[in-house]
């Protein structure tokens, strides 16, 4: 059974540990690897290429990872994160283009699942769609 | 005449950068605070502390491992879209300057490299008000003017004045990137906080990537 890692990167130390918190109570006995890259190293708000690139490794278990982000700096510290891995482990990575509360909450339940990395990634992507569908929009 | 740069130049660069951050901490996040999230001065100033701490640690070997050691440090410790943006411009530097000393040539095509990287991290367009707003006349300026023969100091000379023109370019603009572009045409009037600091980057080349006499 696959077992897909997930990283979260955020701004905010607080805002992606919530998330998690928020992700794992859909689990129940199954567990999925998920790592936070989030904040600068002095507390404040903030994200640091080398600490995705280390929280990728960590969530790695050679199946691949999805790695969800919140804006701006975050996408760009990610892909840098890319360029500092080593090339078997950049090839697992995917980059979602997915909402990060409701990505991530789609993608633990899957990955916990054993679904594979496009299938954990194709989850995070349609994140939006339930609520999409209940509000008409 | 010795018409090569090596490490004292590449340092009085990267120190004098530092310090030019240093000194416009708070312009630049009042800039910032403007039109984005308040925090470009104190996260530029922030990462470049922190480079010149690594370089306190001892000088690199040559000019590709300092400036790798610029661009690791600030994808690291700056926080906000400035420190890969930056990190990548100086990891791009050095992996197109290369570990031999550098000539005028050599610097221009450095400085190409570095900011094609921001092109490609980024994904902005000149006039989106952006650092490429400032960096991208720095480097047109500093080609046209080594073609037409100029030395290394006139040609950084005309790259700061392009740089701090361009800079000033971007204030009647609308942002099309990062968080100024969700303000809209609120972002209109306003000088970008990034082609300010690129401007302060190329500035401190002019001042300090000049070829020892002797």
């Amino acid at each position: 059974m696959p077992r897909v890692g997930l990283v979260v990167v955020s701004h905010s130390r607080p805002l992606a540990e919530a998330a998690v918190t928020l992700a794992r109570q859909m689990l129940t006995g199954a567990d999925v690897a998920v790592e936070v890259a989030a904040g600068t190293d002095d507390g404040g708000l903030g994200t640091d290429a080398f600490a995705i690139s280390e929280a990728i490794a960590a969530a790695d278990s050679g199946d691949g990872v999805v790695v969800l982000m919140d804006l701006g700096s975050a996408v760009l510290s990610a892909e840098t994160a890319l360029e500092l891995l080593a090339d078997d482990v950049r090839d697992r990575v995917l980059l979602s283009a997915g909402p990060l509360v409701e990505g991530l909450i789609g993608a633990v339940v899957v990955a916990a699942g054993g679904a594979d990395r496009d299938r954990v990634a194709a989850e995070a992507l349609r994140g939006l769609a339930p609520k999409q569908a209940h509000l008409g929009g | 005449m010795a018409q090569e740069l090596g490490i004292p130049e590449f340092e009085g660069w990267i120190r004098a950068f530092a310090a030019a951050v240093a000194e416009h901490r708070d312009e630049l996040t009042t800039l910032d605070s403007a039109i984005g999230d308040a925090d470009h001065g104190t996260n530029m100033d922030r990462g470049m502390a922190a480079v010149v701490a690594a370089l306190d640690g001892g000088p690199p070997a040559d000019g590709a491992a300092l400036f790798k050691l610029v661009g690791a440090t600030l994808v690291s410790k700056v926080g906000g879209a400035s420190g890969p943006l930056y990190g990548t411009f100086f990891l791009r530097l050095a992996g197109a300057g290369g570990s031999g000393p550098w000539d005028a040539g050599t610097v221009a095509k450095a400085l190409r490299a570095g900011v094609e990287g921001v092109v490609a991290r980024g994904k902005a367009e000149p006039g989106d008000k952006t650092m490429l707003d400032a960096l991208l006349p720095a480097c047109d300026a500093l080609e046209a003017a080594l073609a037409a023969g100029q030395p290394l100091a006139d040609a950084l000379g005309a790259a700061a004045t392009a740089a701090v023109e361009g800079r000033d370019a971007t204030k009647p603009l609308q942002a099309r990137k990062g968080r100024a572009s969700y303000l809209g045409e609120r972002s209109i009037g306003h000088v970008d906080p990034g082609a300010t600091s690129a401007a302060l980057l190329v500035e401190a080349a002019a001042t300090a990537l000049v070829p020892a006499q002797g």
